[in-house]
């Protein structure tokens, strides 16, 4: 059978969409029938850090700038939301027994009189929602900037980027009185005045992160499809010569940073209406490399495949840490050195080296090549 | 932040918190050097340094039971051989780990990250079902309890003493390795150029796991070294490891002196604000300038010119 270049773009485009689809019955139609709302809310807590996942497939297996600090914007988004709520939640009706009413509860009891200055904005949720993307993608902004501009990239990059991880950690736990220190910001209650906590909310919530993450996805194909997701590939493999052909490069890193971190931080907020807080175990060093290892797993070079990645790792995290709790960074060491020397396109390259193929056999046209090209050995990652 | 004190109290402070800033300078010294022949040398990023340095510190604590169980004459001296037992058992890990999984990544080093953070975290694991999620503490021989009081108002611990002059000492040692002998001239070639190395008849292979090997060694002592001052726990070596990628970073990656001095200034700097901001606004601190000043100057401190 022979296809014109026209035939297999539409076929690409169909092989993409149809993944979707799947995914999105799979998330709105089958979970919610099949889970119960509790395993359901745990679902929803997982899709929160596929937004994380997603990110890195852009700036990762995309353009090649392996970030270690994504939960810092996770982190961020979800402190965002979270002193949104948390000031909800502390009405002076409801905080009479303090001895400043008004304030957080964790304020209080750091012997604060006022509210710090950077919460008061806060009150506002439009302020807030808009503050979940627009302070991370800032922060990745300046961070991006200082760095990409000075042309410093691959591993140096990852280093300080873990290094800011730390640093914000250390600053959220130390700082009690302004963030609630190692305890997180806790007991969130209700989004003007809707009680997030009820299993009805819980529902809503889960649709809406479904939506949202069913159209970041979209996005994110958008902006690989488009010329500058060209761009950012052929910057990964060969970054000399696009600078030569007169692109600036840093500026096209410096965007799709900030949109990984702008993604994260989506994820992050909505980690926040699910479970009901944010602490600085999410934003430090461990869970930043272990959202790395969830994109690694789908297959850093997939869309879809981080979300499945996330996914099972989650899952396989939760059932193992159940049932036995030491065998859990076994198995996460494992993943990791695994996933770097034995498969690394992660599920997707297994899918298109064992599934498609045949897929394909089956539905010629739709399914074929779904989407990814195969990672070229060395070049990707150096 | 220096109202209250009088001049001489200052000095003292200085004086005290400089010394307990020595101590900090030898750990990450002697977890830097290891690091720095790794990832300057080989350009391989090892995130499980840090379980080498605490496997060095569990041969080191088993060693002090051991003898002070067994042979308790010996004990004066345990530490000793618990130090090149501590080397060899790291460094044997290495080679290990090296002929295992770092031989087939030289090329991918953003893959030797994640791959070594994995064999971190099984690491972390075995050593918390071996020894229990607790943490430990070695029992030191009399003649490393106490200290020494210079002036009225500043004392000198003496293990504190004790470990800076080991780190001086196996500075040298390494400094002889590298640059004076004919294997540290291999390594060195090697690293230069890899290709060129093999075609004069160089066994490059060998030379890669040696080096590595040698690197997890060093890290085995620090842990030796970590025992003096703080006690040893599954987790403990990952609380260290990005402050040492730091050092590595800032002092430039291929150059042993820029290790030195980059480790003595984020030391320094630490232990000093430490006294007078609290702990946690004195790391943020210093971190947070090294990862300014790392913005403005890429290269690090130190920066060896190499042809390429």
């Amino acid at each position: 059978m022979t296809r014109t270049p026209q035939n297999r773009l539409f076929g690409r485009i169909d092989g993409d969409i149809a993944g979707i689809l799947i995914l999105a019955a799979l998330l709105v139609i089958v979970l919610p029938l099949g889970l119960d709302i509790f395993r359901l809310n745990m679902v929803g807590k997982y899709l929160t850090y596929a937004f994380v996942a997603l990110g890195l497939v852009l700036c990762w297996g995309s353009a090649g700038i392996l970030s270690l600090g994504q939960g810092i914007f996770f982190g961020i988004g979800g402190y965002c939301m979270a002193m949104f709520l948390k000031l909800e939640a502390s009405s002076p009706e409801a905080t009479k027994i303090q001895s400043t009413p008004g304030i957080p509860d964790f304020m209080d009891w750091n012997q604060l009189k006022a509210l710090p200055w950077f919460w008061e904005p806060f009150h506002s949720l439009t302020f807030a929602t808009v503050a979940v993307v627009a302070v991370p993608a800032l922060l990745a902004f300046i961070v991006g900037l200082a760095m990409f501009k000075r042309r410093v990239g691959g591993v140096y990059f990852a280093i300080i980027t873990q290094a800011f991880a730390a640093i914000l950690t250390i600053l959220i736990v130390g700082q009690q009185g302004y963030t609630g220190g190692i305890n997180g910001i806790t007991d969130l209650r209700t989004l003007k005045g809707w009680d997030i906590r009820t299993d009805e909310a819980k529902l809503v919530l889960y649709f809406v992160n479904a939506a949202l993450l069913i159209g970041c996805i979209l996005l994110c194909l958008y902006v690989r499809r488009s010329k500058l997701g060209r761009i950012l590939v052929a910057l990964r493999d060969k970054e000399d010569r696009v600078r030569f052909s007169g692109y600036d490069v840093a500026n096209f890193k410096i965007f799709v940073f900030c949109f990984a971190a702008a993604l994260s931080a989506v994820g992050g907020a909505m980690f926040t209406l699910q479970v009901g807080f944010m602490s600085p175990s999410f934003v430090g060093i461990v869970p930043s490399i272990e959202m790395v290892i969830y994109c690694a797993v789908g297959g850093r070079l997939s869309l879809l495949g981080a979300v499945y990645g996330t996914l099972l790792v989650n899952w396989a995290k939760t059932m193992l840490s159940e049932s036995f709790p030491e065998l859990w960074l076994f198995a996460m060491g494992a993943l990791f050195i695994g996933v770097v020397m034995v498969f690394p396109n992660g599920l997707a390259g297994l899918y298109q080296q064992f599934i498609a193929p045949r897929l394909g056999r089956l539905l010629p046209r739709t399914a074929s090549g779904a989407g990814t090209p195969i990672i070229p050995p060395h070049t990707a990652a150096d | 932040m220096f109202e209250g004190y009088s001049l001489a109290e200052l000095g003292s402070i200085f004086a005290m918190q400089g010394f307990a800033g020595l101590i900090l300078f030898s750990v990450f010294v002697l977890m830097a050097l290891g690091l720095a022949i790794i990832f300057g040398q080989m350009g391989v990023i090892n995130m499980a340094h840090g379980e080498f340095m605490i496997l060095g510190a569990y041969v080191t604590y088993l060693c002090s039971n051991f003898i002070s169980s067994t042979v308790p004459a010996l004990f004066p001296a345990y530490f000793f051989i618990a130090m090149a037992l501590a080397f060899l058992a790291s460094g044997a890990l290495g080679m290990l780990v090296e002929w295992g999984m770092i031989r087939f990544l030289y090329r991918r080093p953003l893959d030797t990250l994640l791959a070594t953070w994995g064999l971190s975290l099984i690491l972390q694991q075995i050593f918390r079902s071996v020894f229990g999620a607790r943490e430990v503490g070695v029992v030191l021989p009399d003649w490393l309890m106490g200290s020494v009081a210079v002036t009225d108002t500043i004392e000198v611990p003496i293990n504190g003493l004790f470990v800076m002059g080991l780190t001086i000492a196996i500075t040298i040692v390494i400094y002889a390795v590298m640059f004076r002998s004919r294997w540290g001239q291999g390594v060195r070639a090697v690293m230069q150029n890899r290709v060129m190395a093999g075609a004069v008849g160089i066994n490059t292979e060998k030379v890669d796991r040696y080096t590595f090997g040698l690197g997890c060694g060093i890290a085995g002592v620090a842990g030796s070294a970590f025992t003096m001052i703080g006690s040893t726990g599954p987790t403990s070596g990952q609380l260290y490891i990005v402050d040492t990628f730091l050092v590595v970073v800032f002092g430039g990656a291929q150059s042993l002196i820029g290790t030195i001095a980059s480790a003595f200034t984020i030391s320094q700097a630490q232990s000093t604000l430490e006294f007078f901001l609290s702990g946690s606004t004195a790391k943020v601190l210093t971190l947070l300038t090294v990862v300014v000043i790392l913005m403005l100057r890429p290269q690090g401190l130190f920066v060896l010119k190499v042809r390429r």
